[in-house]
């Protein structure tokens, strides 16, 4: 008898709270879009942060939402962008994926130093006391703010210089944001030629501090095809709307070696290679 | 040392350095030779930089106006000499930024343009706070706020005290207590100048009591006559922070992120009275200052009197220029000056010395970790917790910073002095009141923006 009653009262007990919980979830039911889990495994799930939104999940609800645009994430590629446009019924903006350049080729080797500096080991700290120790008031200080913030350790510093490895960069521009002296730049992935320097100084002024500076001499102007590369100041710059060719440098003759396809003077001399013939490898 | 002092209440913490002040007390102040070149940097004031009125060839007379102030917070400033503009350039400015500058080549006759005196006895205090305005005077203790602002209040504030801060509390510096002894009627006849504009009764000057002969000078001068107390201080670092002397002085608190005027005072240094003295008196604007030019590395230390645009290596060469062996050269004291980068930057109206320190006497942080020793915290004159304060900045945790008043601290530098992990704190809450300030800047914008759709 005594077994019957507890099967009794707990079958009971188990149909009423049964009952309760079936009653709960369809009073108390969360709708959720179905397609925003469907969007979140198409993308990369780096949770960069490159889209503005709090990591990947938050990018695709606002995006099953119209609150965002595929191409808002920098990171995934151009077939992932394609179907979840596809799968959400949008229209894909055509994107080229991007990477960040630092455009500074002064490495402590081959700038110079104004003062000795010995406080904190961050570039925007440094920045403050008498902007940094660099000669160059617009040059890389190398103290690694922009590594430090990269989420897949795509930037080197090698001798006192920020140095991105594009292969390795997802584009999300968190260094773009860290760097105090805004010398690092999103450009498309297949523009390899880069002015390395960004100093708006005259070219004596830059002589003095650094020996690869953009002089503005512009025979890579000349040797570029048109509007390829843009004057600005006493500062060339390649135009990214419509990159030249990756064998410029070689055809230019830049005269400091700042003008380099891929990456800056001091990272082709420890690989080996000289300024000019390292095309092949990144293309 | 001890030194017997008057007042009673202590502000909280602080520290006391040796002051090295030996170096240079004795010297008297002298006038600097005329140099070949002056170049003066335009924005030489707290607020907005003036608008030039000169250009390249013109001629100026000693004490012309070459710019007019561009707003409410801004100052005029003044040809230190008379001669010619020879050039409008950029030179590294004190923060190692460049900054424009005038560059004016004398013409060796030295003349004074004309020049307005005002009997202030008689004047009404808006005619005297005009002078002082025109005057381009700045608070010349090193923050170079400009005076006639400090000296023109909302009406809302009631000012009942003015204080005269001649506390000198950096060390090294003896700038302003050779002004002390030297002149001690410019500095009083200063104080009543404000005092008639603030319309104040209470005028006090608080003087560090570590240099009984500036209290002593300063009493003798006729400081009654002019109904000034002449109050003796305790030495102890930063006794001469606005914040720290008001309360030594008057037992008041100024609240966090509030002002000297929240609590009825204006702070004045002794400094910026001889020149408003000058300036009212005489007429002349400001164009030179006294500048302490000192440290171990420096052959023969001293005080000069030197006009705005003399550049350090010229000030250096004044002293029989520098020892071997010179690791840094500061621009105002040990404690809050700037160290520079380049020999070529000038004189400024708020370069209250010239520092030059050998490599032993240069700091070599090595940024270890705090071991919460709690000492940063006993020292803060302003009471806050450096320690913590700074592990928020290491991990970018701006919002908790400015939660911990990090926007109080002034960068004194008593936190570092007694760190024992050498830590470089200072540094520390300048970055986070540079992104603080910026956060705040972008919050208003975003404020104002809701408030334009709403």
């Amino acid at each position: 008898m005594m077994i019957l009653y507890s099967i009794l009262i707990l079958a009971g007990l188990g149909l009423v709270l049964g009952l309760m919980i079936a009653w709960t979830a369809k009073m108390f039911a969360v709708e959720q879009d179905p397609r925003v889990e469907k969007v979140l495994s198409m993308l990369p799930g780096a949770n960069c942060g490159g889209c503005g939104f709090a990591g990947c999940a938050d990018f695709a609800k606002a995006l099953a939402e119209g609150r965002a645009e595929v191409g808002g994430c920098p990171v995934s590629s151009k077939e992932a962008k394609g179907m979840i446009a596809s799968f959400l019924g949008l229209a894909v903006s055509d994107s080229v994926r991007k990477v960040a350049v630092v455009l500074c080729g002064g490495s402590s080797s081959l700038a110079r130093k104004a003062a000795e500096y010995n406080g904190i080991s961050d570039c925007r700290s440094a920045n403050l006391v008498a902007g940094g120790a660099k000669g160059c008031r617009y040059g890389c200080l190398g103290l690694a703010s922009c590594a430090r913030v990269c989420p897949v350790n795509a930037i080197e510093i090698l001798d006192g210089l920020a140095i991105v490895h594009p292969e390795l960069c997802i584009g999300c521009g968190k260094c773009v944001k860290a760097c105090p002296r805004n010398l690092i730049k999103l450009v498309p992935e297949n523009a390899h030629v880069h002015v390395f320097c960004s100093s708006r100084d005259k070219g004596a002024d830059k002589k003095k501090v650094c020996d690869v500076p953009c002089i503005g001499c512009r025979k890579c102007v000349k040797a570029a095809g048109e509007n390829e590369m843009l004057v600005e100041g006493f500062l060339v710059r390649t135009n990214y709307e419509k990159p030249p060719a990756n064998d410029l440098p070689v055809r230019a003759g830049c005269p400091t070696n700042c003008l380099q396809s891929g990456f800056p003077l001091a990272y082709l001399k420890k690989q080996g290679g000289m300024p000019g013939e390292k095309e092949e490898k990144v293309a | 040392m001890n030194f017997a002092h008057d007042n009673h209440i202590y502000f909280y913490g602080g520290i006391h350095p040796d002051d090295s002040k030996a170096l240079s007390a004795s010297e008297a102040i002298k006038d600097a030779p005329l140099l070949d070149k002056y170049t003066v940097i335009v924005g030489q004031n707290i607020g907005a930089p003036p608008k030039l009125l000169v250009k390249k060839g013109d001629t100026v007379k000693k004490g012309q106006k070459i710019a007019e102030p561009a707003g409410f917070v801004s100052v005029p400033l003044h040809s230190p000499t008379s001669g010619t503009v020879s050039a409008l350039t950029d030179i590294v400015g004190v923060f190692g930024t460049m900054a424009s500058a005038v560059e004016i080549t004398p013409d060796g006759k030295d003349e004074f343009c004309e020049l307005q005196k005002l009997d202030w006895e008689t004047a009404t205090p808006e005619q005297v706070l005009a002078k002082i305005a025109d005057a381009g005077l700045v608070g010349m203790g090193g923050a170079a706020f400009p005076t006639a602002v400090k000296l023109s209040p909302p009406k809302t504030k009631k000012i009942d005290v003015l204080i005269i801060n001649g506390a000198e509390c950096e060390p090294y510096l003896t700038a302003d207590y050779r002004l002390m002894i030297e002149t001690p009627e410019r500095v009083l006849r200063g104080a009543a100048i404000f005092a008639k504009v603030l319309g104040v009764k209470t005028i006090m000057v608080g003087v560090e009591a570590n240099k009984p002969d500036a209290v002593e000078k300063l009493r003798n001068a006729g400081a009654d006559k002019f109904g000034i107390e002449v109050k003796s201080l305790r030495v102890r670092y930063p006794q001469g922070a606005e914040k720290q002397l008001i309360y030594a002085l008057t037992g008041r608190k100024v609240p966090a992120g509030g002002l000297p005027m929240d609590v009825g005072c204006v702070v004045q240094n002794v400094g910026t009275c001889a020149a408003a003295a000058d300036a009212v008196c005489e007429g002349k604007p400001l164009i030179e200052r006294v500048t302490t030019v000192t440290g171990s590395k420096v052959a023969r230390p001293g005080n000069w009197r030197l006009r705005l645009g003399t550049p350090i290596s010229k000030a250096l060469e004044l002293c029989g220029g520098c020892k071997d062996g010179v690791a840094k050269i500061v621009s105002g004291g040990p404690m809050m000056g700037l160290a520079q980068i380049s020999l070529d930057t000038t004189i400024m109206k708020s370069s209250s010395g010239i520092l030059v320190l050998g490599r032993d006497e240069v700091a070599q942080y090595a940024n270890q970790p705090c071991i919460r020793c709690g000492k940063c915290v006993d020292t803060c004159p302003m009471e806050l917790m450096p320690g913590p304060l700074s592990l928020y900045v290491e991990n970018e945790r701006f919002d908790l910073a400015e939660k911990e008043h990090a926007m109080d601290c002034m960068e004194c530098g008593s936190c570092a002095f007694v760190c024992p992990s050498r830590r470089p704190l200072v540094q520390h809450f300048k970055r986070a009141k540079a992104e603080i300030g910026a956060m705040r800047k972008a919050r208003a914008a975003g404020a104002a923006a809701k408030g334009g759709k709403g």
